[in-house]
């Protein structure tokens, strides 16, 4: 997206016989793109600046002193965080062994993985969470079932509760580092399994000294994209927390509808949007640190 | 570096993948020290037999026994043999040095010992002081180097090479051929090369196995199978050749199917159908002679290639020393080849 710039500028800068050559190019790539830059202008840049600017409509910075300051704001960011990172954990436990298997395993048992893996992500997300509590709730599907076995006399408590939220995000998210994890095994170079296995190491050492090594990028990819990800859900810590579990995005949605402070919700926005960009940009850095040859 | 070379003996060898055959009965011995090439075109099997040697492949018939014990159900990990692959397969994200230790890490040797036995291994292929480097720091040969130091490090019992010069350019490939050769020697390491390139296969080997179609066509010094092919595969795929079939109508002399008449040098019976074999660079003078006319010219530095259609309706191609200027085509030539100069098989 950024690389298309200079590379159209490099070539027009070949043609100097053209005196107007650069700009033309530019301009001609620039058009076809109009509608949607207009689209994402009017519906998608506009609205959040406008928002934004809640928070400082007053001219002064007192709704981020608030946002920043409260005992119960930090609170609730420190949850997100938290929360955020339970998620990638549990994303990576699960989906790393999955991710492997199916970069690994015959064509026909890969494309099944695959189907299982991408259906969820095709669903709606709401239509997902709404399943969950179908499932997860006191009376759903899993109590009842464990209580008929006779494994449990009460049921679980694993609707509107941290469980609940775990569950439904790790579910929704884990596709995302499936994938990148599947990535990073399959551009791996199978003769580099077999020369390790040629020059003595055993399938436990092969694992840690060079697949796991070697996909790295891929375990890193997938984190930052579950991470972020993470940081600014909705929906399933919503319907799945039952108003118990708070993270900032359900907050600020409070803030929005139910209290009626924008210019708060304005800041508490500006400062979620802040964090997840400083975190995308932090791994960015890294990757950039790792290619360094 | 003390050398444990052992000998080799594969025996009816079979690994089908589906209907093909890849391995169909093959059997080979290779003396403790010996450098064997395995030469063949791209499908002959060549590769499949060398990862069953290796054990990343698992034969459906046949065995593999090494100084007398039957490895064919060892795991590569356990079976002691260096092995260079045709990438070379260097782990990117190790040092040169890591890269080299790791067969030593992985048999649990001690840490100031590896340090030694790798400064070692990389004097050996003349890499000292690029220790400290990524491969992709490196050039091809270097790699290539690096990818040698680290399948002989650990004294293996035999050292396979899948067409390791398959990359390089053809200064640099030479250089390595002759280093390689050197170091082989010099460790009497028992050594497997795979390569579908038949010079290369005459500078490196002490004998050369011949694959074609998952069979071995013939096995034997570089000179025989170069001077004394055992068929007409063998002859046509190791340099150029002439090679025309006939019945030997009196001892001596053979009548081709064209109905051209050779003196050969070969006690072959009266009424036996044999092949004949004339290498380019033998013709000269001699009791055979044809007469023809140049269709083709070409120019090869210390040699002149000539395509001759000859008056008795064979079509001979024959090389002579370069000098004067190229024949033009259509050019009436005489040439003769000495019955001796004939290999009759």
């Amino acid at each position: 997206m950024v690389g298309f710039t200079p590379s159209v500028g490099d070539y027009a800068a070949t043609s100097p016989e053209d005196g107007g050559g650069e700009d033309f190019m530019k301009t001609r790539g620039f058009l076809p793109a109009l509608p949607a830059l207009i689209l994402l202008f009017a519906f998608f840049l506009f609205p959040v600046v406008r928002m934004l600017g809640f928070s400082v409509e007053a001219g002064t910075l007192d709704w981020y002193a608030k946002a920043l300051g409260e005992q119960l704001y930090l609170q609730v960011f420190w949850n997100t965080f938290e929360i955020a990172v339970f998620v990638t954990a549990i994303c990576l436990l699960l989906g790393y062994p999955l991710g492997f298997l199916i970069a690994t395993t015959t064509p026909g048992w890969a494309t099944l993985g695959f189907i299982f893996v991408l259906l969820p992500l095709w669903t709606s997300v709401l239509v997902r969470t709404y399943a969950w509590m179908v499932l997860l709730g006191r009376n759903g599907v899993f109590n009842r079932w464990l209580i008929d076995v006779g494994a449990i006399a009460d049921p679980l408590p694993l609707l509107h509760n941290l469980s609940g939220v775990l569950i439904g995000m790790v579910h929704v998210l884990l596709p995302y580092m499936v994938l990148p994890v599947y990535g990073a095994v399959r551009r791996l170079d199978p003769a580099l399994v077999a020369a390790a296995q040629g020059l003595g190491a055993s399938n436990w050492r092969i694992f840690w000294r060079i697949y796991l090594p070697l996909t790295l990028p891929g375990i890193f990819a997938g984190s930052v994209i579950v991470f972020v990800l993470s940081l600014g859900f909705f929906i399933t810590p919503a319907l799945l927390g039952g108003g118990k579990v708070m993270m900032v995005a359900v907050l600020i949605e409070q803030e929005v509808h139910q209290t009626l402070n924008w210019p708060l919700a304005a800041a508490l926005s500006a400062v979620l949007l802040a964090l997840t960009l400083g975190v995308y940009g932090l791994a960015q850095a890294a990757a950039r640190q790792e290619a360094r040859p | 570096m003390a050398s444990r070379s052992a000998d080799l003996k594969v025996e009816g060898l079979v690994k089908r993948f589906g209907e093909v055959a890849a391995l169909d009965g093959v059997s080979l011995d290779i003396a403790s020290g010996e450098l064997l090439t395995i030469l063949g075109p791209s499908g002959s099997g060549k590769t499949t037999l060398l990862k069953v040697v290796a054990g990343f492949e698992t034969p459906d018939a046949g065995f593999v026994r090494v100084d007398g014990v039957d490895i064919t159900a060892t795991p590569p990990a356990r079976r002691d043999i260096g092995m260079v692959f045709q990438n070379y397969a260097l782990f990117p994200h190790l040092t040169v040095e890591r890269n080299v230790g790791f067969p030593l890490e992985m048999r649990n040797v001690a840490r100031p010992e590896i340090g030694r036995r790798v400064a070692e291994a990389l004097g050996l292929v003349e890499l000292q002081g690029y220790g400290q480097r990524l491969p992709r720091q490196l050039s091809g040969g270097q790699q290539q180097r690096v990818a040698l130091a680290r399948a002989i490090v650990f004294n293996p019992r035999l050292l396979l090479l899948d067409e390791p010069f398959g990359a390089l350019d053809r200064k640099l490939r030479e250089t390595l051929q002759l280093e390689v050769r050197r170091l082989q020697r010099r460790l009497g390491l028992t050594t497997i090369f795979i390569t579908h390139d038949q010079e290369e296969a005459l500078v490196l080997s002490d004998r050369i196995a011949v694959m074609n179609k998952g069979c071995i066509e013939q096995v034997a010094s570089t000179t025989e199978i170069y001077e004394r092919p055992a068929n007409d595969f063998v002859a046509d795929f190791v340099g150029e050749s002439n090679i025309f079939h006939g019945t030997v109508t009196e001892v001596g002399s053979v009548t081709l199917d064209a109905g051209r008449r050779l003196l050969i040098d070969h006690a072959a019976p009266v009424g036996s159908r044999v092949g004949v074999l004339m290498r380019p660079e033998r013709f000269g003078r001699g009791a055979n002679s044809f007469n023809g006319e140049v269709r083709e010219a070409v120019y090869l530095g210390s040699s002149v290639k000539l395509r001759l259609a000859c008056d008795d309706g064979l079509e001979l191609i024959v090389r002579q020393p370069a000098g004067g200027p190229l024949p033009a085509t259509g050019t009436r030539v005489a040439v003769g080849i000495e019955p001796e100069s004939i290999h009759v098989f």
